[in-house]
């Protein structure tokens, strides 16, 4: 099932003439005969959630924005997108610019946006061009600027490149940054719906979000809502990497298994070198790690789905999340230490020191997990990191400190036993790892 | 028409009314003693200061009469607004105690623990929060960050290795000016206080900066390594002043001022601000006409010296644990050994274990 990436292949998609050829921008001249709340109003029965990581319920989080009179509002589009492992949105932008930009243009519609920001991540410095140009080429046509197809309604798009910081893509600190100050978090309520940008009402939504909006518009809300299952409704945009045959994109309709989706030649199509699965993080680096048996089946015993609900299943004990769609596969010779070091790592450059527990616990986090990794470990600081994740989690402003905690709470509980491997064994773990162990074994489901 | 409405707020089951729109940590400051968090970072008269320390964390227990839903995470009570009816737990919850020593353990880990041959030893907010709320040891066994020496000008000193990155002197010297010279630079754990090219910082108050830090991170250089601050008596005094209000705060032994502060209440909160010249340039009792003795809190280390004229702190205990407490076991725990009702002054002889277990089952 596709809906995004439904064109992407075809030659010249990223240029206005070929993508109106194929049916591109009739979501805006649609949207343009629907009224504002119309359109939220379609988007809440799609029950589209939030793509960036969260998902949050889209038209929940629209019809939330204030709107106080004579002040203008905001829509942000949160292309910051830094998450080791999520690569999705670049994929987007890159490729299908246009549905990108149409999709704003609906949702600034929807939303009374007269001015909207694309907030995209330094690094992406190419994709800036693509996107101006579609911008551009979107406004030449009239779909930008004044007076949009005669409704009286003005809307102008532009793209601000971030400094390349992971903060900025959480949503308070990318409101500060767009405003060119430091890009701290700020310290919540007031939510961006009612204080965002400039102090006005501001929703930031992500690429893949805004995206959706365009089949939502196109087939209706109704429609899409059919497509998934229970609240994981619409496709989602899901990028593979790590010990996988076929790396890439992918667009799933979130009703695929585990499973099958690893394993299949229409998807990631197996592990190479007929290696086993270890273990995996289905949502991108922030999100807990689960091993092969926990992420095929839940604890129940039951075929674990690749939707919101069913990877969620079971809490943080023995479920993850559907996160941002950055799928890392790992294989029977990866070390979860070393994984768990660097992402520690990646937290600890990556936190803006703002606030004491994700300042302080990550480096503190990233050292320990160095020892270990390197053979000069302590059994006690095992627990000692269990004590600090715990002491982060939930204290700090912004969720970077939760999705700093969150690995290496995951590791620690799921893969203890290599992690004592690594402290018991200071030689051997220097030149061998520990395996895949029983991890792909199968679990004991206790009977109720 | 615009009367001020009242919200009726319980922490610690102490309740209190105060006007909407107080911060949890401000009501919790109007009851007083033990209820009231400690803060490193707020400071009431920095508008955009708090929310960074997370050492003032609370927990929510009940959001507010109309949504009597707890908040889910603890939050921090110098950032969020009291409702009708909210009820708040401090040092009644675990949670909060437990975050706390998390907090207090993480902002010493970096710390150099430097406190005997520094300036601000005695004066410290992190002394105090580290002897009130954490514990006796650390954890952390690598070693600590450094950074390279910076001169900010001729009259104030920074360290910082000492820093604990609050903001409160980036938001003074905001309140203070449009063209502020210092902030933070770099992220994470290595960033830092610092102005650019090593610019001497050069605004006629700046020296405030040196009263709203909560540690040794900015001290006063021409007081540095002149005296201790508990050897020292505070004086309120006053001068004629063309720049500022003139009312300061002398440190004195015997006839010779050592310092000059600003006055501060009883948080540690500068009332009024004074400018550079009363600060680091009037150094001698003739400049000053002198008040009198300040008010310090009785248990702060300088009243040490048979200082007299010091401020007693209300003991609120007993409405804290909702009882008169009978032993010094209630007052530490308020959890497990008083829930049972076991009289202890009724138990002949000492308390056992068994005479709690009997009573549970």
């Amino acid at each position: 099932m596709k809906l995004l990436l439904e064109h992407a292949h075809v030659e010249g998609i990223r240029y206005y003439d070929t993508y109106r050829k194929h049916g591109g921008y009739r979501a805006v001249e649609k949207a343009f005969k629907m009224t504002p709340e119309e359109i939220v109003e379609e988007v809440k029965k799609s029950g589209l959630r939030g793509r960036g990581g969260a998902g949050f319920p889209t038209g929940m989080k629209w019809s939330f924005l204030a709107k106080p009179e004579g002040v203008p509002r905001h829509l942000v589009c949160n292309a910051d997108e830094s998450e080791p492992g999520t690569f999705k949105d670049r994929y987007l932008m890159e490729f299908l610019p246009h549905l990108f930009v149409e999709g704003l243009i609906v949702s600034s519609f929807a939303l009374g946006s007269n001015v909207t920001y694309i907030y995209i991540r330094g690094e992406y410095a190419w994709i800036v061009d693509i996107l101006e140009q579609a911008i551009t080429e979107a406004k030449n046509n009239g779909w930008l600027g004044k007076n949009i197809l005669g409704s009286g309604f003005d809307c102008e798009i532009y793209v601000q490149r971030g400094g390349g910081a992971y903060i900025c893509g959480e949503e308070t600190a990318l409101i500060e940054s767009l405003e060119g100050k430091r890009g701290n978090p700020r310290i919540k309520p007031p939510f961006p719906a009612i204080q965002g940008v400039w102090m006005r009402p501001t929703v930031v939504n992500n690429v893949e979000t805004i995206a959706a909006v365009v089949p939502i518009i196109n087939n209706g809300g109704d429609e899409y809502a059919k497509i998934g299952v229970g609240k994981s409704t619409g496709t989602k945009l899901l990028s593979v990497c790590g010990n996988i045959n076929k790396p890439g994109i992918y667009e799933i309709d979130m009703t695929c298994s585990v499973e099958e989706f690893i394993y299949s030649d229409e998807y990631c199509g197996g592990i190479p070198k007929g290696k086993r699965l270890k273990a995996c993080i289905p949502g991108g680096s922030s999100v807990p790690i689960v091993p092969a048996n926990l992420l095929l089946k839940t604890a129940k015993g039951e075929t674990r789905y690749m939707n919101y609900e069913s990877l969620a299943d079971g809490g943080f004990a023995t479920g993850t999340m559907m996160g941002s769609g950055g799928f890392i596969v790992m294989d029977e010779d990866q070390c979860v230490v070393r994984h768990t070091m660097s992402l520690a790592h990646f937290y600890n450059h990556e936190s803006c020191g703002q606030c004491s527990p994700c300042r302080e616990g990550t480096g503190w986090m990233y050292k320990i997990l160095k020892n270990i990794e390197y053979g000069k470990g302590k059994m006690s600081d095992i627990d000692l990191l269990w004590d600090i994740q715990r002491r982060i989690e939930g204290n700090t402003i912004c969720p970077l400190g939760d999705a700093a905690a969150w690995p290496v709470a995951a590791a620690i509980r799921h893969f203890r036993d290599e992690f004592e491997w690594h402290i018991l064994n200071p030689e051997e773990s220097q030149t061998r790892n520990y395996g895949l162990a029983h991890y792909a074994d199968p679990i004991h489901v206790a009977t109720v | 028409m615009s009367e001020v409405q009242n919200f009726k707020v319980t922490i610690d089951n102490i309740t209190i009314e105060v006007p909407a729109g107080t911060s949890i940590l401000n009501a919790a400051r109007m009851i007083g003693g033990e209820v009231t968090p400690p803060a490193m970072c707020y400071y009431s008269k920095l508008k955009e200061s708090g929310g960074k320390c997370r050492t003032c964390l609370v927990e929510v227990s009940k959001g507010s009469e109309k949504d009597p839903r707890p908040m889910p995470k603890l939050v921090a009570s110098c950032r969020t607004n009291v409702m009708d009816g909210m009820e708040v737990k401090n040092i009644t919850s675990e949670k909060v105690v437990d975050a706390r020593k998390g907090i207090v353990e993480m902002l010493l880990i970096n710390h150099p623990l430097d406190c005997p041959v520094c300036d601000q030893a005695g004066e410290c907010h992190l002394q105090d929060l580290s002897y009130e709320h954490g514990t006796e040891g650390t954890r952390y066994d690598f070693e600590r960050r450094t950074f390279e020496k910076e001169d900010i000008g001729p009259y104030i000193s920074l360290h910082m290795t000492r820093c604990i990155l609050c903001y409160r002197c980036v938001f003074t010297a905001d309140e203070l000016t449009n063209k502020r010279e210092h902030g933070v630079l770099e992220r994470g754990d290595h960033s830092s206080i610092s102005t650019l090219l090593n610019k001497s910082l050069d605004n006629e108050f700046i020296g405030n900066i040196i009263d709203v830090c909560p540690v040794g991170a900015l001290t006063d250089k021409t007081f540095r390594f002149k005296n201790r601050v508990w050897f020292t008596k505070p004086v309120d005094v006053h001068r004629d002043c063309p720049t500022c209000s003139g009312k300061a705060r002398a440190w004195m032994r015997g006839d010779e001022v050592y310092r000059v502060t600003a006055r501060k209440d009883q948080w540690g909160e500068v009332e009024e601000w004074i400018c550079n010249d009363c600060r680091f340039h009037k150094k001698e009792t003739t400049d000053w006409v002198i008040e009198g003795p300040s008010k310090i809190d009785r248990r702060s280390v300088i009243s040490q010296g048979h200082y007299v004229d010091t401020k007693t702190t209300q003991i609120l205990i007993n409405n804290v644990i909702g009882k008169e407490p009978r032993l010094l076991m209630d007052i530490h725990d308020v959890s497990d050994v008083n829930k049972p009702e076991v009289e202890l002054s009724r138990i002949p002889g000492p308390a056992h274990s068994d005479d709690f277990k009997t009573t549970r089952d």
